[in-house]
């Protein structure tokens, strides 16, 4: 269709407004919250100043939905919450009523569509992820693969509190991250440089671009068959794709040498200790779809030895920061290797200046 | 990228456009990979979008289960980008053509468009389903929710019909997310709407923010990209320290404030031990001490991290001087490696329009500075960090306060004015 037959002028309105969205009771305390409870998992008990109280149901999904499983979802919240609900940024949908009596059947209800109700708490919650092959440009794998894979086992400590505090879990396609900083995270690593190919590169890439894209500036311009391309010196190169994203002819993917690695200890809030960034503790892990059962087995040692060791609301990176790296890497049978020793920038800050030392 | 994957191609027709079935009488082609991912407790995205298929009968969603079915068997990803807008954007539609469309013609096309959710992720059901009737009309009927950036994201939908789907989503009152160099969809937690802790409206804020940046969503123009997160407290639930570069988090400046009966209570319940192991020792400046049975918060020593309110939610509240903090250049790995946000402004209230107002002025002034200053793909911390704080600081205008660091510096080589 093209423009001049359109009769509707776009309104450029931004965000959706919340307020028709909000369900009443909601509206009628909106600030006025007292506190809060947590009876059960995958339950939340609001209760306002007026005394009014609202009641959550909080329930997994699949993140990658359709129209069908959403209208279903719409369903649930006609039927128990007078046609409201919302989600919440790690893909939990929640269901918000001042019934009480609507909670047992509403649970009843997402279980048996196949929703498992929990998320709440002390416990590992939905998994925030990436595009993979469905839908990026860039990836090495399919992040929604991997995270279905990881939560069927997870699947009890989503619906059980067992956890010392939360745990929030990441999964990403290439090492960009788009899934973000996480108490675990599951990232892509690629181990070889780019294979480049120079037919492509000349017709599709700005070489000045691909270049301003590295890093470690591994990147340079060379004449292949009287041609200006470009070559990666592989001695300077870090293996991190960048160039890839401004040049698909500088191909980073590789159906082996794409691999995952796992890290450890990031943290948002700002409760106790200040926000950390992550570390690395497990790489060279397979590319192995549809399961990937090792990436799901190294996450799944490293919760269970946070499980059996961590003090309550000692987040995984706090509970390593008081057991020491060392017998992290005991408890959960890791190896500690030399490429976990810092070489990038920023580097010093992770070493150890101090005489501190565990033996 | 040879070796076709045969069971996929086996039979059928692939001109993309009748829908009809393969020989076997199945519409969907084998994919034995992908089913494999329907076993098991946690809910399946290839259930779901098998089923889809099965009752629309779109061909594209036939293309990309066998195209996605291709990628798991060679583990390679097969799409390209490329560029489609709506009249009068330059953003808000990722581009996706397939790499092997010779293979999967069906899945030919594939591209998202962002669609801004109301901030705090709520919806009623009219509106929901009426998303969900324009987008199965137009697109493939496959939705996100949510993409980190907060778009709701529907996924799959070809170049010749988005611009009608997008007048109809416009119409009933939905408008497209970033994409690009520009501002991007925004973020925030449920806030007041429900939780005890926000300091601040964020809802209101990310609307009034996001609407008045509304023409830089749509035609992206800066360096590179700019994120907006609102937390409504320091938990900070969107995660906005690190992965946005503008997280706006809600704090406090008085006394946290105590209801001594709940402390008590709490202790009845749970014992002194709980009190002293999990709240007291875990107050990261020790602020906390116990007194006539009851506790003693020293509001100077308190650094606002939430914990003690965490731990006692019915007992303790943040104070009654609320307003935000704002923290800057937050982003992960790309190119420098991750860099946390770091403290800008400490606090500024946000209660009354004007503040709100204040408050985009602010964020303007910091925008045409990164724009200045800025280099092309670099995202406003790194910014920062090449010309450093103090020059960021005059540039736009903000005081230098003690929060900003963790203590002063220790390199000796500055230059000041004498
Ligand atoms: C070119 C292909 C890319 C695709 C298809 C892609 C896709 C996405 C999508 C769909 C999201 C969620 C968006 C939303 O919620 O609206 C996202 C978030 C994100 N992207 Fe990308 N991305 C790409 C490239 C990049 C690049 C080059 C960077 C690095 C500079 C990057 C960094 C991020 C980050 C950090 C987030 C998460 C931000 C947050 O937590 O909100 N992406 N990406
Ligand atoms: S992590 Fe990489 S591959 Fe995955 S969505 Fe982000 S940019 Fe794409
Ligand atoms: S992979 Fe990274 S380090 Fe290697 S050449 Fe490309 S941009 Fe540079
Ligand atoms: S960030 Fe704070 S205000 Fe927002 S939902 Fe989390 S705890 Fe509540
Ligand atoms: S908010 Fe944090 S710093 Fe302040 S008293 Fe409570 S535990 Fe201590």
């Amino acid at each position: 269709m093209s423009s001049q037959e359109r009769t509707w002028k776009t309104i450029e309105s931004g965000p959706h407004t919340y307020e028709e969205a909000l369900h009443p009771v909601v509206r009628k305390n909106y600030g006025k919250w007292k506190y809060h409870e947590i009876p059960k998992p995958g339950v939340l008990k609001h209760v306002a100043e007026s005394g009014d109280t609202i009641w959550t149901v909080r329930a997994g999904t699949q993140r990658q939905d359709t129209v069908d499983m959403l209208r279903s979802l719409c369903d649930v919240a006609d039927k128990y919450c007078d046609g409201f609900l919302r989600f919440t940024v790690r893909n939990n949908v929640e269901f918000l009523t001042p019934n009480a009596e609507n909670v047992e059947p509403m649970i009843a209800e997402l279980e048996s569509m196949g929703f498992p109700v929990g998320g709440t708490g002390m416990c590992v919650s939905s998994v925030s992820h990436t595009q993979g092959w469905l839908h990026c440009d860039i990836p090495a794998t399919d992040a929604s693969g991997v995270v279905k894979s990881m939560m069927d086992s997870l699947y009890n400590e989503f619906k059980d509190m067992q956890m010392p505090n939360k745990v929030r879990l990441s999964t990403s396609c290439c090492a960009i991250n788009c899934g973000g900083q996480a108490d675990i995270a599951v990232v892509v690593k690629h181990t070889r440089p780019p294979r480049i190919n120079h037919d492509h590169l000349v017709t599709t890439c700005e070489l000045p671009k691909a270049v301003a894209r590295c890093p470690v500036a591994a990147i340079r311009p060379t004449v292949v068959d009287g041609k200006k391309t470009l070559m990666v010196d592989e001695a300077k190169c870090i293996c991190c794709g960048a160039c890839f994203g401004a040049c698909p002819a500088m191909e980073i993917n590789h159906p082996e040498h794409s691999k995952f690695a796992i890290w450890v200890g990031g943290k948002n809030s700002n409760a106790r200790v200040k926000p950390s960034t992550m570390s690395l503790v497990a790489h060279n892990l397979p590319n192995n779809p549809p399961r990937w059962p090792e990436v799901t087995e190294v996450v799944g040692r490293i919760l269970k030895a946070y499980k059996a060791g961590g003090r309550p609301w000692e987040r995984v990176g706090e509970w390593i920061d008081r057991i020491g790296w060392k017998r992290f890497f005991e408890e959960t049978g890791l190896t500690f290797d030399e490429n976990m020793i810092d070489s990038y920038r920023h580097a010093r800050t992770t070493f150890n200046q101090s005489a501190h030392v565990r033996f | 990228m040879s070796g076709a994957n045969d069971s996929a191609m086996n039979g059928g027709c692939h001109c993309g456009g009748c829908g009809s079935s393969d020989g076997n009488g199945k519409f969907l082609h084998e994919t034995p990979m992908l089913d494999q991912l329907e076993s098991g407790p946690w809910p399946s995205f290839i259930t779901g979008f098998k089923e889809l298929a099965e009752r629309t009968k779109k061909p594209m969603l036939r293309g990309v289960l066998d195209q996605l079915e291709y990628s798991y068997k060679t583990r390679m990803g097969y799409w390209k980008g490329g560029l489609v807008t709506v009249d009068g954007y330059g953003a808000g539609i990722i581009t996706r053509y397939s790499m092997i469309k010779d293979k999967f013609p069906e899945a030919a096309e594939f591209h998202t468009m962002r669609i801004q959710p109301a901030p705090g992720l709520h919806y009623n059901t009219d509106m929901l389903r009426e998303l969900c009737d324009i987008w199965e009309k137009h697109g493939s009927g496959i939705i996100a929710l949510h993409g980190q950036t907060g778009d709701i994201m529907l996924q799959g939908i070809e170049q010749d019909k988005v611009q009608e789907c997008f007048d109809e989503l416009n119409q009933a009152g939905w408008d497209l997310g970033g994409a690009g160099a520009g501002m991007r969809t925004g973020v925030s937690c449920i806030g007041p709407g429900r939780c005890e802790n926000a300091c601040y409206d964020n809802l209101k804020l990310h609307l009034t923010a996001l609407k008045h940046f509304s023409g830089q969503v749509h035609r992206p123009e800066w360096n590179y990209k700019l994120k907006f997160k609102f937390s409504g407290c320091p938990n900070d639930c969107t995660n906005s320290i690190m992965r946005s570069d503008l997280a706006v988090v809600g704090t406090w400046k008085d006394a946290i404030q105590i209801d001594q009966d709940e402390v008590k209570a709490w202790i009845e319940e749970r014992g002194m031990d709980a009190l002293v192991n999990n709240v007291i020792s875990r107050c990261p400046t020790k602020a906390i001490t116990l007194k006539d049975g009851g506790i003693d918060i020293a509001t100077r020593d308190c650094v606002r991290c939430m914990h003690c309110i965490n731990a006692m939610p019915k007992a303790l509240s943040p104070g009654k001087e609320r307003g935000i903090s704002l923290l800057m250049g937050g982003k992960n790995t790309l190119k420098v490696g991750v860099n946390m946000g770091s403290l800008i402004i400490p606090f500024m209230k946000m209660e009354t329009d004007e503040d709100r107002e204040a408050f985009i002025e602010q964020i303007e002034e910091i925008i045409d500075w990164w724009d200045d200053a800025g280099l092309d793909h670099e995202r406003i911390g790194e910014t920062i960090e090449r010309v450093g704080l103090k020059q960021f600081l005059e540039g736009v205008g903000i005081e230098h306060d003690i929060n900003q660091v963790t203590r002063p510096r220790d390199n000796p080589y500055f230059k000041a004015k004498y």
